[in-house]
């Protein structure tokens, strides 16, 4: 087993002489037998995970369930006689039930991008890789994989038998269904994923003639292929040599987050409990009993009771399993048990880890994800469906037309972003008199982008000589408080 | 694709480049193995042996192998690549792929798509695409995009760019020659005259009379005086100043000017002359295109008879 971040110094490397290096493949020619090959790269090692029920165990269930019901479940659901979430790439707008994104509404997603990370954050430092452990989708769909597998293959002994034994009838049958029904998981994902992109409702018939359109057909199978690839094949190994976020969740953690941990002090020394048995009473024999079980339920293939390492995602099986054991033999439970590296090493009760919550860290982390995500909801709650943009015209300043009237040209860009027709008067303020011509009230269809030229005058010795800073304001007719305004610069020539 | 001052350099890159990638594969063939000393063997779990920075060791993690194979799968790639599309110097790629070709083709496939709608409306009559309230639209977005910049966005001109709202016209306002306009461009030119009307009294004289033809502030005595020399100017502008459609010389005797009407501007006019370019934009857009931007621009003086009130 592969140790964690640190190793031991040893002794003799500090002794080590630099020349006594063999520099790699150039060294001093010598003699073969004195040197050996160091492979760095390993065939990997098949894990056979156990199965296990428990309280976690169910939790993981439970949000294996919530999650694929709102990712299998959300392209079905209709709204306002559309998809109520379709992200229209074509098109470039987002519904979101009643919502509809635009590409001008980036802020937002960087303000969801910005809520994930500190929820990230903040879940990381009070209790460790939650998220690995029950919501994270290479933890979701493996585990559904696995279910599948299990039923297929059964249980952990049976499918390392299987996979030793040579081909046989058997054999090819289980692996073919195995692969089969996983691959046909795996293409619904592709088909769900390619849901929300384009209409998941168009897709059924597409899917019955096999009419894709070709990136149609590309998404679907690559996110099939990832599916089926990551649950299936890849599993653990997403984990640890592929997902940077298990990496620098590792540097989220302090000594008051809460870990798996294995209570040594009350297990070792582990034995099996015929040996505690024969050594008889008043041995110093510890509540582990060795079975191993810990080990046979873990996904990534670690034993917790090395202490806590890069690979272990907080999945909570080996507590499960534990836990179990702990009953069997009328011990307490809680022998591998989430606790803090404070708490372990001080022996402190759950109560202070409790009151440890309180940390700075956390709240500041609280504090920050609370502002940004009530400043997310609060401005999509005031977003007006309408946007403008004001261009001036550059070719003209400003120009003098008949009885003084100072005239300047710009260009609105207005776009609705609502899916219904507006008509939105529009106005210019900041100088006493101004006018807006040729038209002073548009007529904006659903979802239509205009660029409406308009001319403001302002009447003869209004304003300074030189810029003066005006706004423009549209306002909906029949509703006044839905507007917009938008600064602009307007130019009266010098005399 | 002669991109490079000489021969040398092609051969530069491609030796860089092929050297990068048997670089790179030499490397990672090299170290994925380690010789190490038969005593000290590592076993998992502990360290290579290496040491760097006194203290600093690396942990004996073997990767997993398809990592390896990914790594010489992406060496496979790059080589793939380079032999199917440019990178290696001036080797153009079997695919002979170019940005020019994929800008081509977009265009291509833009006027497939848009192609019919412009030729259904070059098989009409310009007052007829005028009353089309699509054309009218698409009139207006191309204004916008190759036109503003010098008539202004409300098309009403600049200085020194006609105004094309008005009824006042350099060439003339029918539909025809306002395509012809945008097709082929214009030159008008108005020569110095400073030399054929005189002193610089005359010139002012010149000037005044010029601004009582349209009836504009002006000094009498001053305009009487330079009605005499005024013939020199009715070559092009005609002998009531009225101007001349087929020269492209502009009408002095109504209130609207190219430049401005005060007097120093027109004296200006005389003494040093004009000299004024509209491109030519017919090869550039395409004559279907011209078209519904001669019909959009002729219906801002023109209500079209059928046209929907904007």
């Amino acid at each position: 087993m592969e140790e964690a971040v640190m190793t031991p110094r040893q002794d003799k490397q500090g002794k080590q002489d630099k020349d006594a290096e063999p520099a790699g493949g150039s060294g001093p020619r010598q003699g073969k037998d004195e040197y050996a090959v160091i492979r760095m790269y390993e065939a990997r090692e098949q894990i056979y995970p156990r199965e296990i029920k428990g309280r976690y165990a169910s939790l993981r269930w439970l949000c294996v369930f919530l999650t694929q019901l709102v990712f299998y479940g959300m392209p079905w659901i209709n709204w306002n006689g559309r998809q109520a979430v379709l992200f229209d790439l074509a098109a470039r707008k987002f519904y979101l039930f009643g919502l509809v994104l635009w590409p001008q509404d980036f802020i937002w997603l960087a303000a969801l991008l910005i809520i994930c990370a500190f929820g990230l954050f903040l879940f990381t430092a009070v209790a460790g890789r939650v998220w690995c452990g029950y919501a994270c989708p290479q933890t979701v769909y493996t585990e559904i994989f696995m279910w599948i597998e299990r039923r297929i293959e059964g249980a952990r002994s049976a499918r390392m038998r299987l996979d030793r034994q040579p081909w046989s009838f058997e054999k090819l049958w289980r692996k073919s269904a195995k692969h089969l029904a996983w691959g046909a998981l795996a293409l619904w994902t592709g088909l769900s994923f390619v849901g929300y992109f384009s209409p998941m409702r168009e897709l059924l018939p597409e899917l019955a003639a096999f009419a894709f359109g070709p990136w149609e057909l590309f998404w679907i199978l690559f996110y099939a292929l990832a599916t089926y690839g990551n649950a299936g094949w890849m599993r653990e190994q997403v984990c640890k040599y592929m997902c940077p976020y298990a990496r620098f969740q590792s540097a989220m953690f302090d000594r008051d987050s809460l870990i798996i941990t294995y209570d040594g002090a009350r297990g070792e020394p582990r034995m099996p409990q015929a040996k505690a048995a024969r050594l008889g009473a008043g041995a110093p024999a510890g509540d582990c009993i060795d079975c191993t079980l810990c080990v046979q339920v873990c996904p990534t293939g670690i034993d917790i009771r090395e202490g806590l390492q890069y690979m272990c995602i907080g999945c909570a099986a080996c507590v499960d399993a534990c836990d179990s054991v702990m009953d069997k033999i009328k011990r307490p439970r809680g022998l591998i048990r989430y606790s803090t590296e404070n708490a372990v090493e001080q022996g402190l009760p759950a109560s202070a880890i409790r009151r440890r919550l309180l940390r700075p860290r956390i709240l500041i982390y609280t504090a920050i994800l609370g502002a940004v995500a009530a400043l997310f909801a609060g401005s999509l709650w005031v977003r007006t469906p309408v946007k403008l943009d004001v261009i001036r015209d550059r070719g003209s300043m400003g120009r003098e037309v008949e009885d003084g009237i100072i005239e300047n040209v710009y260009r609105l860009q207005i776009i609705n972003t609502d899916e219904r027709g507006h008509r939105y008067r529009i106005t210019a303020t900041g100088i006493a008199g101004l006018a807006v011509a040729p038209a002073d009230a548009i007529d904006i269809a659903a979802t239509q982008t205009l660029s409406v030229p308009v001319r403001v005058r302002a009447p003869h010795g209004a304003g300074e000589s030189g810029s003066n800073k005006i706004r423009f304001e549209l306002r909906d007719e029949e509703d006044p408080t839905l507007r917009v305004s938008e600064k602009a610069v307007f130019i009266v020539p010098r005399p | 694709m002669a991109d490079f001052t000489s021969g040398f350099w092609n051969i530069w890159i491609i030796v860089l480049t092929v050297l990068g990638i048997v670089g790179c594969g030499l490397l990672l063939w090299q170290q994925s193995t380690w010789k190490v000393k038969k005593g000290e063997q590592p076993v998992a779990g502990s360290t290579t042996g290496h040491v760097w920075d006194e203290d600093l060791t690396e942990l004996n993690n073997p990767l997993p192998r398809w990592w390896m194979w990914l790594f010489y799968l992406t060496i496979f790639f790059s080589v793939g690549y380079l032999v199917v599309y440019p990178g290696l110097g001036n080797f153009a790629g079997t695919f002979g792929w170019q940005s020019t070709g994929e800008h081509d083709q977009d265009v291509k496939e833009a006027n497939a798509k848009y192609g019919p709608l412009f030729d259904g409306f070059m098989k009409q009559d310009l007052k007829a695409v005028a009353a089309d309230p699509q054309a009218h639209a698409i009139g207006e977005r191309l204004f916008l995009t190759y036109c503003a910049q010098c008539h202004g966005s409300d098309a009403r001109g600049n200085k020194g760019f006609p105004n094309l709202t008005d009824d006042d016209w350099l060439h003339g306002g029918a539909p025809e020659t306002i395509k012809e306009t945008i097709m082929k461009g214009r030159h008008g030119v108005m020569p110095s005259m400073a030399a054929a009307v005189g002193t610089d009294k005359d010139v002012d004289n010149v000037a005044n009379y010029v601004l009582s033809l349209s009836e504009s502030t002006h000094d009498p005595i001053k305009a009487e005086l330079g009605k005499a020399k005024f013939g020199a100017c009715m070559a092009c502008h005609g002998a009531g100043g009225k101007g001349n459609q087929a020269i492209g010389a502009p009408n002095l005797s109504d209130k609207i000017w190219l430049y401005g009407g005060s007097i120093d501007t027109i004296k200006e006019t005389i003494n040093k002359g004009r000299d004024n370019t509209m491109p030519a934009f017919g090869e550039f857009l395409g004559e279907p295109k011209v078209h519904v931007l001669a019909a959009y621009v002729w219906s801002l003086s023109n209500r079209p008879s059928n046209a929907t009130a904007k």
